[in-house]
Formats: C-alpha cells, structure tokens, sequence
C-alpha cells in the first residue's frame, strides 16, 4: 500500500537485546529526558494576569465606534442586520433633534442597537457591511452570566468611551479598533 | 525526680520527640502533596498549583479543607466497623514504623543527653519490617469492607503485591545484615558515620530494595492496587471525605519513611558527607545531621514522584514475573555472593 506521507517509519520487530530485556537501562533513559523537560520553557501561561496576543484579524465582541468628537458614527441604515447571517442584530432608528448635533454625526441614528451575543456567531459580516466605520468586532471575549436576557447586548454596552469625557478609556479602546484597521488596510 | 519509678523528665523527652515527628512527618507528607503536583508539572511543561498563596504554597492547606467538607459517605452494604478501620490502619502503620528512626545524633540540653530517636530498639528493622506488613491490613480492609468489586480487585492486588515483594526486599536486606552485622538502625548509622556508606558495599541489594520500596509503597509503576483506569480507584474507590484523605495522606507518609529508612541504611542516615561529625559541637552535629537525613529523604522522595510522572504502570503478570523470578533470584545471588565474600576475607585474614 502507497503512504500517504513520507513519515511512516517501519515497526522495529527485533527481539530485545539484554539491556532492553533489564529495562532498568531504559527507564533510566527515558527519567533523563523527564528531568530535561524540568529545565523546558513552559507551556502553560498565567491566564488572567496573562494573556496571549490574538492575530490582528480576532472576532470578539462588538463595539460600536464614535468620531473624534464623541458622536456615534452609526446611522442605523440596517445593512449590517441585514448583513448578519446569524441574524443577532436588531435595531430602531430615529430622527436626530437639533439640540442632539454633539451627540450623533449623521440626521439618523440608532435609538435601540441590540445584539444578541448568544445568537452572534463571530463572522465578522457586520464589521464588513458597514458603511459608516461604526461597528467594530473588538478583542474582547468570554463573557458570562447566569441568564440568557444579559446576553442580549443593548447600546450602554456596545458603545466605545467617550473620548470627550473619558479619554483613556476611549484610547484603550480604539487603540484595538486602530489595530485591526491597520492590519486590514 | 522519680515517681512511681518512673524518669519523668525521659517520658516528657520521648512525648516531645513524638509529637515533632509526626508533626513533622505529617507536614512532609501534606507538602508532598505540593510537590507531588508541581513536580508532575514541572516534567509535563505545566505550571502546577499557583494560585493559593505566594507559589501556590497554601494548596496543601485548601486541598485538607476541601477533603474535610466533602460529604462522608459510607455505602449500605459496607462493613461500617471495618469501613472507618481501614483509613485508620493505613495511617497508623504509616506513622508507626517512624518511631525505630534515628533522626539525628543526640543532643545535650540541660544537662541531659537526648537521643534524638523515639526508640532504639536492637531490632529495629524486624520491628519496621513487621509494621509495614501490616500496613497492607489498612488497604485489604477498606477494600474488603467497601462491598465493591473493584475494590476488592484493587485489596486482592495489594495483598499479593505487598508478599511478593517483602520477600525480595527481606532477602536484600539479610545480605545487608550480614555486612553490618546488627539490626539496630541507630548502630548501622553510626557505622556508616564511621566507614564506608553501605551503599558502596551493597550496590545490588540497594537497587532491589529499591524496588521493592516503590512496591510497598504502592507507588507507579507498581500501583496496581488503585490502578485509576481499570479498577476505578481500586481500594478506595468508595471513600470520600477525609477517609480518602486518610489514604492518600498515608501513602504520601510511607514515601516519606522509606525514603528515610533507605537514606538510613545505605546512605549513611544522619551522617553529613565530607564532614567529621566529631570537629563540631554535639548539638550542631545533631542539627546538622537531622537536617542531612531530612535532605536525603527529600531527594527519595523526589525521585519516587521522577519514577512515577516517567514510567507507567506495570501490568499485573509483569509485576508478579519481576517479583518473583527476578527480584528473588537476584536477591538470594546477592545474598550468597555477600556470605562468599564475608567468608573469603575471614578466611584470608
């Protein structure tokens, strides 16, 4: 029969000699290469004051982006629930006031944007969809709970900081969102 | 001060001595527990119990909690007398067989001189070798007791494992015998503090008892009696609770005494290497000396956890094909060949 790899090595069906026959030869051998692996890097890392560096293209949790002057970018127009093959998204629009020009870029906006993190599936479609910059999938992940309401994630949720009022936070925040960018771009 | 006959302040000496070594032994045994873990660890690339206090060095502390809040269970159908004597008997023989021990020289306090052995009996290792043949009473009688087939199995295992090779390590230890020529632990030491470690006169012997030490411990590769993965636990396989923990505990205890007794009788107990003892102070020498013993044993310990996270378990025809048409055999060569030797250099002289 052909290999499928080049790997395969041939049983050794020799009978063993005397030294294998007392094995303590052998058992000394294979104590030496488990007091090599004392000396090995580890495997294992510190994870929750460690973590590892995810590939600039991760999918984890939304967040719904701002422009430099702290207005939500999103315009509700849907094409990212339409976009949404897991169909998590759903959102309702309204009409911006004009006492609300600092709080939203565009005439339209997102009064409800919810999405349901137990439906979403990670494709990263909406992120793809949108034409306003606004949705992001951002780096974190793992989040628990107890019920299944809290994982329908609303706007207090999704929204990055605003850079206006809390400028680190904001920083944190879009420093991940830059990144992808970059790796995109 | 003498009443009923009695030296009070010798009584007093001998309580104080065995509480500090089952405090002692039971604290090695609990941080080999630790040990255990980090060294398995360690050899797999991981990083083993880190998270309770500063290097996980509480682990041992939270895993007693644990095991004390666990439900007790005893199943209907056990035996319940039997059923709590069984993790009761493997901890006594466990703790037993420390008391022909010599931890260290002796000291000199208050104008007393305190050997710092519980009791220097001259038959010792007779006296050692009766206790832990009973110890196998504690795992026969759990398994027996739990009503449960794999424990019984698992008991069965133990009994059979524990006569083979007490008969090979008896052997080795007759040739061993013959060279020292006592049965007081305490006189092997001192003659090793003297000469030569026996190790050197007993390379053969040594390995055997070896061995046969892994064996009686129940340690990989020889743990067949609470082999997990085709017994289900084996003998314990019933207990919860801090009965568990009475047998775990105990086994981690036996490492601890028979990495002392190994140290003692062939690797010179309490006598520092490189160092004449009789330069320093009486009491820095027992200090010294019971610290060198400690060291020893650690390092049996260690490699009793290196053999065990290296090496599978053996399967039950191999174990009894080593016990008793190697070990034996290679056991009563060593033995005749001693007695050869001891006869020639007799005769030569």
């Amino acid at each position: 029969m052909a290999t499928l790899t080049n790997r395969a090595k041939p049983v050794s069906r020799k009978p063993m000699n005397w030294v294998e026959r007392i094995y303590l030869w052998n058992i000394l051998k294979g104590m030496l290469i488990t007091l090599g692996h004392i000396f090995k890097k580890k495997a294992t890392i510190n994870y929750p004051e460690q973590k590892r560096p995810f590939s600039p293209v991760f999918r984890g949790l939304h967040i719904l982006n701002r422009d430099e002057e702290g207005r939500e970018r999103c315009t509700a127009c849907g094409l990212c629930a339409v976009a949404c093959p897991a169909e998590a998204i759903t959102m309702e629009a309204a009409e911006r006031l004009p006492s609300e020009e600092h709080l939203y870029r565009e005439e339209k906006y997102a009064a409800r944007y919810e999405i349901n993190m137990l439906r979403c599936i990670f494709c990263g479609l909406c992120e793809e969809a949108c034409p306003k910059d606004a949705i992001y999938l951002s780096e974190t992940f793992a989040p628990a709970d107890f019920s299944r309401r809290s994982f329908i994630y609303g706007k207090p949720d999704l929204l990055i900081p605003d850079p206006k009022t809390e400028p680190e936070k904001f920083q944190e925040a879009k420093g991940l969102v830059d990144q992808r960018k970059k790796s995109k771009a | 001060m003498t009443l009923l006959q009695i030296d009070w302040f010798f009584a007093a000496e001998k309580l104080i001595l065995i509480a500090a070594v089952i405090t002692g032994a039971l604290i090695i045994a609990m941080y080999s527990t630790y040990a255990e873990r980090k060294v398995a660890a360690v050899i797999q690339d991981r990083r083993g119990p880190n998270r309770a206090g500063p290097f996980g060095l509480l682990q041992p502390l939270a895993d007693g909690l644990k095991l004390f809040f666990k439900e007790e269970i005893i199943p209907t159908h056990a035996n319940k007398l039997l059923f709590v004597l069984g993790p009761s008997l493997a901890m006594l023989t466990a703790m037993m067989t420390s008391a022909v021990i010599p931890w260290g020289s002796k000291l000199e306090l208050f104008g007393r001189t305190i050997e710092l052995q519980i009791a220097d009996i001259n038959i010792g290792i007779l006296y050692v070798f009766g206790v832990v043949s009973l110890g196998v009473y504690g795992i026969l009688i759990g398994a027996w007791s739990s009503n449960n087939k794999f424990s019984l199995l698992g008991g069965l295992r133990g009994a059979s494992q524990i006569i083979s090779y007490e008969l090979a390590m008896g052997i080795s230890l007759i040739a061993l015998l013959m060279v020292t020529g006592t049965l007081s632990l305490k006189e092997m030491v001192e003659q090793q503090q003297n000469g030569h470690w026996n190790i050197v006169k007993q390379p053969l012997g040594f390995l055997i008892f070896l061995v046969c030490a892994f064996a009686e411990c129940n340690r990989t590769p020889f743990d067949l009696p609470e082999s997990e993965n085709e017994l289900n636990c084996g003998y314990h396989g019933e207990y919860s609770s801090m009965k568990l923990g009475f047998y775990l505990f105990a086994e981690y205890i036996n490492m601890f005494i028979s990495g002392a007794i190994m140290a003692s009788l062939y690797f010179g107990g309490y006598d520092i290497p490189f160092i004449n003892e009789a330069t320093l102070s009486v009491n820095t020498a027992a200090g010294l000396g019971a610290v060198a013993l400690l060291v020893k044993t650690t390092l049996f310990i260690f490699l009793f956890m290196w053999v065990r996270w290296t090496i599978p378990r053996f399967r039950y025809d191999q174990l009894m094909r080593l016990g008793w048409k190697t070990l034996i055999p290679l056991s009563l060569l060593n033995m005749f060949i001693t007695g050869a030797l001891i006869l020639w250099r007799s005769k030569s002289n």
